[in-house]
C-alpha cells in the first residue's frame, strides 16, 4: 500500500472518532418532559433546558426562593412547551436573574429533583441599553 | 446642544471610504487584467483611490474618537459606550466595546496593512490591490448605514441617540442630549480591553495578506512565486493573532473566577481554529520553498484560514450563537451581510483555485519517510485536525440552524462539560505536535537516513527522558498521560534546543526562529500540564458552610472572619478590610471610612484619609471614586514555613450589567501562583440579620460599649443637608459623633442622624460591618444633656474564600514570550529573503 494512502485511512479514523466522540458528548436543548424521560431511562447526560422564570399574571416572577443564608437558590421554571419544573441550583442567585429574559439551565434529574449546574441568563440589558 | 455636523461628516466620510473601495477594486483589476506594472494610468487610478479610502476610514475613526472624547452623548455610540467617569485610556477602549467600532478597527488595520504593500511591493500591487480593495468595501458596507426602503445596508456608529431610541423625552424636548453616558461596562474595564482588540483585528487583518497574494498567484498565473513574499506576513500574522489569543487568556486568568486562562468558549474557539491553520500553512510554505511540494496544499490552507476568519466574524456578530457563549456581540441584524460576506470570498476562492487547479505544479513522487517534508505534512496534518476537533462542536448552532432551515430539527448543544472534552482531545494532539516539532526540525536541516536519524536523536531522547525523570521525582508527577506530555514536551525543548546550540554555533543567527518557537510552544504545553493537571485548592475546610451546599463546596471554601486568623495549608490568613479605591489616593481606602452621597461617583471621608504619613483628604472632604462598583477584600498571608508575608486583595464587582463579578487576585511566588477570590459575595447591609435592640442612655464625653468594644461619645452636630431628605427652614437635622476602638488599634467612627422634618421624626442609624454594630439616635434628652442610643449586633463580618495553587503556570506564560520571540526572528528572515528577491528584480 502507498504510503499516502496510509496516512489518508488514518486521518480519516481519527476524523470519524472526533465526530463520534463529539456527537457522544455533545449536550442538547430539550424540554423538561424528554429531560425526564432520558433519566427514567437511565441516562445521566446533563442537557440544556431553555425557559423562563414562572411569572404571574401581573408580570411578576414568583417561586423563586433563596435559601436562608442566600447560598443556594431553588426556582420554578416554565419551559417551551409550558411545563412547569422546581430547579434547584446550589449557587448563590446570579444578579439579574429576576430581569432575565430568557433561563438556560444546564444540569439533570436527581432522584426527581432537577438539579442545575450552570444557568445562563438572557438579559435585556446584557450588552446594549435599549432604553434611557 | 445636538452636534449635528460631526456625525453627518463622519458619515459622509463612511460613505466615501466606500465607493472610493469599490472604485479601487475597479482600477486595480482593470490593471491586473492588462497585466500592468508600476506606475501605469489604471493602477495610478487604483492606488490614488485606495489612498483616499484609507484616508477617509483614518477619518472616520478620528471622527468617533473626537465625539467620544468630547462626550457626545446625543449619539447612540457615544451614549452606550462611553460615559464621563472614565479615564482616558478606558475612553479609548469604549471605541471598541462595540461592533461598529471594531469593525472600523479592523478597517483602519487593513488599510494601514494596504499601505504598506502598496509602498513595499510594486510588482504584485495591482492584483493584491484588488483583494483588499473588495474585502475593504465589505467591510465598509457593515458601517455604511444606509437603507433603501427596507433594505438595510450596515449600522452606522454616527446615528444619533433620538433616532434609534424612541422616548417619550425626544418628544417633549428632540434636542434632548443625556448628561452622562452608560459607559464602558465595568467588566472590561481593565488594561487588556485597552490592548487585546487591537491586536486580534491586527491578527484578522494580517490573515488578508497571504490571502490576497494566494488569489493573486491563482488569478494571474505565478502559481509559485507568491509563496515568497506572503510568508513573513503569514508568520508575522500567526505571531500577532497568537499573541492576542494568549493575551485573552491571561485576560480571563486575571479577572474571572472559573481558575484558568482557556474556556473553550464558541469565541475563544473561533480564533483559536484560524491560528492553528494559520501556523500549518506557515509550515507547508516552508516546505514548498525548499522541496517543491506541498503547494496545493498551502493554496489551500491560506484560503482556508482567511475563510475561518469570516466564519468566525460569522458566529460571533450575527447572532447565531446566542445562548451557547457568553461574550459575543450583540445582534445588529447584520447576519445576511455577513453571510453574504463570507459566501462571497468562499465562491471566489473556490473559483479561482478550481479554474486552474490543473496547472498548478505538483510533485508525483511520495515523499520519503526520512524526509522533512514528510514530517512536516504529518505536523500540518495533526494541526488540521486538532482545528476540525475544535470546529465541529462550536459550529453546532450553525448545524441547528441549517437543519431547521430544511424543516428538521436539531437540537444540538455544547458539551456540558466543555473544558474536559476539548482538552482531553487536545492534550494528545498537542503531545503528537511536541513529538513532531522535536523530530521534524532533524530532517529540517540535514539530509537524514536511518543510521544519521539514530544518532541524531539518540542524544536528546536520553537528556530529555534523563530530566523527565529528575522532574517526576522532584514534583512527583505519577499519572501515566501528564507523564507522557512532561516527556514529549521535554523532549521537543531538548531537541530544539540542541538544534538552537548548533545554529548559534555555526553563527547562523538568522535560522534560529524556527527551533526558538518550538521551545516555547513545548514550554506552554509543560505549564499548561502543571497548572491545570496540578491546580489544588488549598482552601480546604472541615467546617459546615451551609446545609445547602454540596459536600464538595463546603469542603474547597473557608469562611474568614474579620481580623481572626484561619489556617489554610501551611499559610495563616486573615480577613482584614473591606476596601474600595479613591482617585489621588495609592493602595485602598477602608470602605467604612467612606459615607456614601447622593452621586455614587463620590463619596465623604469619616475620619482623616492618610497612607504612610501622607494625609489625602480632612475628615468631611470629598473624595472622587471612579469605580464605585469595585470592593476589594483585604486577606494577609503568613507562610508559617519561611515566615515570608504577603496580601491579596481579591475584588468584587456589582457589575448591574453582567451580575456580580468576583475576580481573583493572584500571587506569583517560585514555582507557583496562589490564587484566591471571595467565591461568595458577602452580605449587603439592607440582608444583615440583627439581634434585638438595646437601648442606653448616653452624656457628652462619656464611654460606652458597642459590642464589647470601648467607644467614645464626642458629642452632637447640627447639618446643614442630608442627602435623602430635603430639609425645610424649621426642619432640624442633628448627627452623634461616636469612635469605636477596635483591635490594635483600629478607629472606626459611627454617625447616626437624627431628622426632626415637619414635626416627624426620622432616625438614619449608621452600620458598621467591622464591629458589626448597628447604632441610632432613639431620642434627644435635653433636660439631662443625654441621647439614648439603640445598639443592634450581629454576627461578626466575614468572607468567604476559595484558593487554588497553580504550580509552574510561569511556565506557560514564558514559553509563549519565548514562542513569541521565535516568530519574530522567522519572520525577520523571511521579510529579508522576499526583499533580496525583490531587488534583484525576480518579484
Amino acid at each position: 500500500m502507498k504510503k499516502s494512502s496510509i496516512i489518508g485511512i488514518v486521518v480519516i479514523a481519527i476524523a470519524i472518532a472526533i465526530i463520534i466522540s463529539t456527537q457522544s458528548n455533545a449536550s442538547s436543548y430539550v424540554s423538561f418532559g424528554e429531560a425526564k424521560e432520558m433519566a427514567n431511562n437511565g441516562s445521566n447526560k446533563k442537557i440544556h433546558v431553555v425557559g423562563e422564570l414562572k411569572k404571574n399574571e401581573m408580570g411578576q416572577v414568583v417561586d423563586v426562593y433563596p435559601s436562608d443564608n442566600k447560598l443556594t437558590v431553588s426556582f420554578v421554571m416554565v419551559d417551551d412547551n409550558n411545563v412547569e419544573q422546581t430547579v434547584f441550583y446550589n449557587e448563590p442567585m446570579p444578579s439579574d436573574f429576576l430581569r432575565s429574559e430568557k433561563v438556560v439551565v444546564i444540569g439533570g434529574y436527581q432522584n426527581d429533583r432537577f438539579v442545575a449546574d450552570k444557568i445562563l441568563l438572557k438579559c435585556p440589558s446584557k450588552y446594549e441599553e435599549t432604553a434611557l | 446642544m445636538v452636534h449635528t455636523g460631526i456625525g453627518n461628516f463622519g458619515h459622509l466620510l463612511i460613505i466615501i471610504s466606500f465607493i472610493t473601495s469599490l472604485m479601487a477594486a475597479y482600477g486595480y483589476f482593470k490593471a491586473t487584467n492588462n497585466n500592468e506594472i508600476g506606475n501605469s494610468p489604471w493602477i495610478k487610478f487604483g492606488r490614488v483611490l485606495f489612498v483616499i479610502h484609507g484616508l477617509s476610514i483614518i477619518g472616520v475613526v478620528a471622527t468617533l474618537f473626537s465625539m467620544i472624547f468630547n462626550n457626545y452623548f446625543e449619539y447612540h455610540y457615544v451614549w452606550s459606550h462611553a460615559s464621563k467617569n472614565l479615564p482616558n485610556h478606558f475612553i479609548i477602549a469604549s471605541f471598541w466595546e462595540g461592533q461598529e467600532g471594531s469593525f472600523l478597527l479592523w478597517l483602519f488595520w487593513n488599510a494601514l496593512l494596504g499601505f504598506v504593500i502598496v509602498k513595499t511591493n510594486k510588482k504584485w500591487e495591482a492584483p493584491v490591490m484588488t483583494v483588499f480593495a473588495v474585502v475593504q468595501a465589505f467591510l465598509a458596507s457593515m458601517i455604511l448605514g444606509v437603507v433603501f426602503g427596507d433594505l438595510k445596508i450596515g449600522s452606522s456608529p454616527f446615528l444619533l441617540l433620538r433616532d434609534v431610541i424612541s422616548d417619550p423625552v425626544f418628544l417633549i424636548n428632540p434636542d434632548f442630549v443625556p448628561k452622562d453616558g452608560t459607559g464602558l461596562n465595568p467588566l472590561l474595564q481593565n488594561y487588556w480591553m485597552v490592548i487585546h482588540p487591537p491586536m486580534t483585528f491586527l491578527g484578522f487583518a494580517c490573515t488578508l495578506i497571504p490571502f490576497s497574494y494566494c488569489i493573486a498567484g491563482l488569478w494571474t498565473g505565478q502559481y509559485k512565486e507568491w509563496v515568497r513574499p506572503a510568508l513573513p506576513w503569514t508568520i508575522f500574522g500567526a505571531m500577532i493573532l497568537g499573541t492576542a489569543i494568549i493575551m485573552g487568556g491571561y485576560w480571563a486568568y486575571e479577572t474571572l473566577n472559573f481558575g484558568g486562562y482557556w474556556n473553550w468558549d464558541p469565541v475563544e474557539n473561533a480564533v483559536y481554529v484560524p491560528w492553528l491553520i494559520m501556523v500549518a500553512s506557515i509550515h507547508t510554505m516552508i516546505t514548498f520553498k525548499k522541496s517543491a511540494t506541498a503547494l496545493k496544499t498551502s493554496i489551500v490552507l491560506v484560503i482556508t484560514v482567511f475563510i475561518l476568519i469570516l466564519y468566525s466574524t460569522f458566529l460571533t456578530r450575527s447572532g447565531i450563537l446566542g445562548n451557547a457563549s457568553v461574550h459575543s456581540f450583540t445582534d445588529l441584524g447584520l447576519s445576511g451581510q455577513l453571510l453574504i460576506y463570507l459566501l462571497f470570498f468562499l465562491a471566489a476562492s473556490i473559483f479561482f483555485a478550481a479554474r486552474v487547479w490543473k496547472n498548478i505544479p505538483s510533485s508525483e513522487k511520495e515523499a520519503s519517510t526520512y524526509s522533512r517534508e514528510f514530517w512536516i505534512f504529518i505536523g500540518a496534518l495533526t494541526l488540521c485536525l486538532m482545528a476540525f476537533q475544535v470546529i465541529i462542536p462550536t459550529s453546532f448552532p450553525v448545524f441547528n440552524k441549517i437543519i431547521e432551515m430544511f424543516g428538521g430539527l436539531s437540537t444540538l448543544a455544547q458539551p456540558a462539560d466543555q473544558i474536559e472534552f476539548y482538552s482531553k482531545w487536545q492534550l494528545w494532539f498537542a503531545v503528537a505536535i511536541a513529538l513532531l516539532s522535536g523530530t521534524g526540525q532533524f530532517f529540517f536541516w540535514k539530509k537524514m537516513d536511518k543510521e544519521k536519524l539514530v544518532s541524531a536523536l539518540t542524544f536528546p531522547v536520553l537528556i530529555s527522558l534523563l530530566l523527565s525523570a529528575a522532574i517526576f521525582v522532584i514534583a512527583k508527577v505519577t499519572d501515566p498521560t501528564y507523564i507522557l506530555i512532561l516527556v514529549a514536551g521535554m523532549y521537543s525543548v531538548v531537541a530544539n534546543g540542541k538544534i538552537l546550540f548548533e545554529l548559534l554555533k555555526s553563527r547562523s543567527y538568522t535560522l534560529i526562529g524556527g527551533s526558538i518557537a518550538h521551545m516555547g510552544i513545548a514550554m506552554m504545553l509543560i505549564g499548561i500540564m502543571f497548572s491545570e493537571g496540578y491546580s489544588k485548592t488549598i482552601s480546604v475546610n472541615t467546617l459546615l458552610i451551609s446545609k445547602e451546599w454540596t459536600e464538595e463546596q463546603n469542603q474547597t471554601n473557608i469562611p474568614l472572619f474579620l481580623n481572626e486568623p484561619t489556617f489554610m495549608e501551611r499559610f495563616q490568613i486573615t480577613y482584614k478590610n473591606e476596601l474600595m479605591q479613591v482617585n489621588g489616593i495609592p493602595g485602598y481606602v477602608r470602605k467604612s471610612n467612606l459615607e456614601d452621597t447622593e452621586d455614587p461617583y463620590y463619596k465623604v471621608a469619616k475620619q482623616q484619609l492618610k497612607v504612610e504619613n501622607t494625609v489625602y483628604a480632612e475628615t468631611g472632604d470629598t473624595v472622587y471614586v471612579q469605580s464605585p462598583e469595585n470592593f476589594y477584600y483585604q486577606v494577609d498571608y503568613k507562610d508559617m514555613e519561611n515566615g515570608k508575608e504577603f496580601t491579596l486583595y481579591p475584588r468584587i464587582q456589582v457589575n448591574p450589567q453582567m451580575g456580580d463579578v468576583l475576580s481573583p487576585d493572584i500571587k506569583k511566588l517560585a514555582g507557583r501562583d496562589i490564587y484566591s477570590y471571595v467565591s461568595v459575595k458577602p452580605y449587603l447591609e439592607k440582608d444583615i440579620e440583627w439581634g434585638e435592640k438595646e437601648e442606653i442612655e448616653v452624656k457628652v464625653g462619656e464611654r460606652f460599649f458597642v459590642n464589647d468594644y470601648v467607644a467614645d461619645f464626642s458629642g452632637l452636630e447640627r447639618i446643614e443637608d442630608v442627602s435623602y431628605a430635603n430639609l425645610g427652614p424649621d426642619d432640624v437635622a442633628v448627627r452623634a459623633n461616636i469612635t469605636v476602638f477596635a483591635e490594635s488599634g483600629e478607629k472606626y467612627i459611627a454617625q447616626p442622624i437624627f431628622i426632626i422634618q415637619n414635626g416627624q421624626v426620622g432616625k438614619q442609624p449608621d452600620v458598621i460591618k467591622e464591629i458589626a454594630s448597628k447604632i441610632t439616635i432613639e431620642s434627644i434628652n435635653p433636660d439631662t444633656g443625654s441621647v439614648t442610643l439603640g445598639l443592634n449586633t450581629t454576627q461578626k463580618d466575614f468572607i468567604i474564600i476559595k484558593a487554588i495553587e497553580k504550580p509552574h503556570i510561569n511556565v506557560l506564560w514564558i514559553g509563549t514570550l519565548v514562542m513569541i520571540a521565535g516568530f519574530i526572528i522567522a519572520t525577520r528572515r523571511r521579510y529579508i529573503e522576499f526583499v533580496k528577491m525583490r531587488d534583484k528584480g525576480v518579484e
